[in-house]
């Protein structure tokens, strides 16, 4: 117990020590929490008026954020297959990263939609037993359940390992084994069930098709691993952990398949509502090209669409995906393609034109963007402080001493150039 | 690495207090009552669900709702908990063929219903459908304004809670805040609604409502007479819809609601439908009868009719 108390210290020492730039990157988000903490209490206090949603369009830009990142909350899943499943060594190093990127996406999800309903004081009523969970009728009691789940799952899954390592130790197969690969299924469980949340709207037509799953999952295998390759060019460069040029290759690899599909799929979609030509066209005819006048999305799926081609053009062909240049280029394009497409494209559409005809054009208020900002800025705030106790306990930086109770201690800077830095590791 | 410089460099000394500071802070940012709350916010905080209520607590919630919008209103309130009537199942019948588009309906509606005037929620919205196009929602306006209706080449067409058998909206519900009642009445526990408004997604007819902001309701324009799960005043970030006026029906067996007291061309008929000899079973079995969007199997209670 001891140890454990002594390692929990431990970590608390890592998180308030560190470079000057890695204090100006902190104090910078906290400055833009501190920002979305203050749109947050103006919303509570006037209620979700201050918001441009209205009962036409009851969802909007916080339910599209929590939409898109549940899919960047289920990529990591496209590091654990290779790393664990296939026991591919240059991935397997890093897919602890990865795992800690799935906690910090869910905590911005649990984030987003609870700044999105309007009584966050009854959340208890979502408890089983002191409140009422609807299990199985709600496919919303579902998604609590699933995102929970998975947030305690990969919580779980990246300390154990950062504890092992920390110890010096190789983690327990019985106990580690079943996990991670229970975390496989888990994270095409909250995908699954985050589509199906829409999908089982019959009054929704946009979203009451059959191939919106397959979509979510695919699209989600672009966004999520995107960030991933730009974050470990960023995290080989200023710390002293190695990732191998041929795992962020292979990641691009596994991208251009996912969006292949993905794309597929959307034609799949745009010829079956356009051949066909029903009146559930009307929400599809919206976005892509607007409908009666009204055209608020039709600039951003269409930038969408660019982007995603371009990007999968880019990952398609070895040479541009193996080029750090292009493959940046194609990482920052996937991500806001996605981010449009999976995001304010999925769900503004579904509500456009209404139920009864009426086509409300929704574009997020100030309060909307701001707050939505400060929960981005806790996400990376929570992603970097992961970062900064894995980091070094993965280089050999902070390890337990030789007493085998107080932790040691080596890397006070964290965040600092590679060139800079001295050997390799000072643990041998 | 040198060993010397490892212990050097050995656990900082950090203490607990150090650690605990700044925890404190975050509670504050949520919108629980605070320490020197009176009792009655905590004890609306803690309330259960109207359905898992004893009679006694349900007593104990009327008497504290009562106390409340009376002071609030200034006048005294009652707020009614009555269950529903045996063997009785409402139905609602409208005669597109007689409704001329006046609107009066609506109003009566949001009078009765005690609905906000600021911001305004209105309960029924009244379509304009082009007559030869028929009943075709893309087309609807419901924003129409002439200095006289009906104009000519339209029909009108209310629309409200269908109060459907198989209600989609009560199915989603995560917490189970809404549900079916015996009487067909699909209603809101506002004290329970934790306001995702995924019910509001899954309506088929635009059917509910949401409190984007504090009820604008003047106290003057406040009727008084009220059902726990029906027109009593509604809280900030809660759904409301529809409940075939649940605080007169079931009171006075056999009263109609607002809308169809005030419609001035009788276009609106209410009644049981267990009833063989009701007005509502002799149009359902003798005119022409429709219900919107049956594709989606959501079975409504509100049956569209041409008489004429």
């Amino acid at each position: 117990m001891r140890k454990i108390w002594e390692f929990f210290k431990g970590t608390l020492v890592l998180v308030s020590k560190g470079s000057a730039a890695y204090y100006a990157w902190m104090l910078s988000l906290l400055a833009l929490m501190a920002v979305g903490v203050a749109a947050y209490a103006y919303q509570l206090q006037n209620g979700l008026i201050v918001t441009a949603m209205r009962d036409q369009v009851s969802w909007g830009f916080y339910i599209s954020n929590f939409t898109f990142l549940v899919g960047v909350a289920a990529a990591a899943v496209l590091l654990v297959i290779p790393a664990y499943v296939y026991k591919w060594k240059p991935i397997k190093e890093i897919a602890v990263l990865g795992e800690m990127l799935a906690v910090s996406a869910m905590v911005m999800c649990l984030l987003f939609v609870t700044v999105d309903i309007g009584r966050p004081d009854r959340f208890w009523h979502l408890f089983p037993k002191i409140g009422i969970l609807n299990f199985p009728q709600s496919l919303l009691a579902w998604d609590v359940v699933v995102l929970n789940i998975y947030l305690v799952l990969n919580l779980v899954i990246a300390v154990y390992i950062c504890y092992k390592f920390y110890n010096r130790e190789e983690p327990n197969p019985n106990f580690f084994n079943p996990m991670i690969l229970f975390s496989i299924p888990a994270a095409v469980s909250i995908h699954t069930v985050t589509a199906f949340l829409y999908n089982g709207l019959a009054a929704r037509p946009f979203w009451n098709a059959s191939i919106l799953a397959p979509r979510f999952l695919a699209s989600a295998f672009c966004s999520g691993p995107a960030f991933m390759i730009i974050l470990f060019q960023l995290i080989r460069k200023y710390t002293r952990i190695q990732i191998r040029n041929e795992a962020i290759f292979k990641i691009a690899e596994l991208i251009a398949y996912a969006m292949f599909i993905n794309l597929f799929l959307l034609g799949a979609e745009v010829f079956k509502e356009y051949y066909s030509n029903t009146i559930h066209l009307a929400p599809m005819q919206y976005l892509f090209f607007g409908l009666k006048g009204h055209s608020n999305l039709v600039p951003y799926i269409w930038t969408a669409m660019v982007f995603n081609i371009s990007a999968f053009l880019l990952f398609l062909v070895p040479r541009t995906r193996e080029n750090f240049f292009t493959l940046n280029v194609g990482c920052v394009l996937i991500f806001i393609g996605v981010y449009i497409e999976k995001g304010m494209g999925l769900v503004i559409p579904g509500l456009v034109p209404d139920v009864l005809g009426e086509i409300y054009e929704y574009s997020p208020t100030g309060t909307e963007l701001l707050l939505s900002l400060g929960i981005w800025a806790t996400g990376l705030f929570v992603y970097t402080l992961l970062l900064r106790v894995a980091v070094p306990i993965l280089t050999g930086e902070f390890f337990l001493g030789e007493d085998g109770v107080k932790p040691v201690i080596v890397d006070t800077e964290f965040i600092r150039r590679a060139d800079q830095l001295a050997e390799s590791s000072y643990r041998d | 690495m040198p060993k010397g410089k490892a212990r050097d460099l050995q656990a900082f000394g950090m203490s607990r207090r150090k650690m605990m500071k700044g925890a404190a802070a975050v509670l504050g940012a949520l919108a629980l009552p605070g320490k020197d709350a009176p009792a009655s916010v905590w004890e609306s905080f803690f309330q259960k669900n109207f359905r898992e209520l004893s009679n006694a607590e349900k007593a104990q919630v009327v008497a504290r709702l009562e106390k409340e919008y009376s002071a609030k209103y200034g006048k005294p309130v009652k707020v009614g908990t009555k269950p529903p009537l045996e063997g009785v199942l409402y139905g609602y019948g409208l005669d597109l063929s007689r409704c001329i588009g006046c609107r009066r309906c609506v109003y009566a509606c949001v009078a009765e219903n005690n609905q906000s005037r600021n911001p305004q929620i209105h309960w029924i919205r009244v379509l304009q459908l082009d007559k030869e196009r028929g009943v075709d929602l893309e087309e609807a306006e419901q924003y129409y304004n002439p200095a006289k209706v009906p104009e000519k080449g339209h029909f009108y067409m209310p629309v409200q809670c269908q109060q459907c058998e198989s209600p989609p909206c009560v199915k989603v519900c995560p917490v189970q805040a809404t549900w079916k009642e015996l009487d067909g009445i699909t209603v809101v526990d506002y004290n329970w609604c934790i306001g995702c408004r995924y019910c509001m997604a899954a309506c088929p007819y635009g059917a509910r409502h949401f409190n984007w902001k504090r009820a604008g309701l003047p106290a003057g324009e406040m009727n008084p007479d009220t059902h726990y799960l029906g027109n009593r005043p509604r809280p900030i970030g809660v759904v409301e819809k529809c409940t075939f006026c649940i605080q007169r029906v079931r009171n006075v067996p056999g009263r109609y609601t607002a809308c169809v007291e005030i419609c001035p061309v009788g276009a609106r008929k209410f009644g049981n439908l267990l009833d063989p000899d009701s007005e509502i079973r002799y149009i359902i079995e003798n005119k022409r009868v429709f219900i919107l969007k049956e594709d989606l199997n959501t079975r409504p209670k509100f049956y569209y009719f041409y008489a004429t």
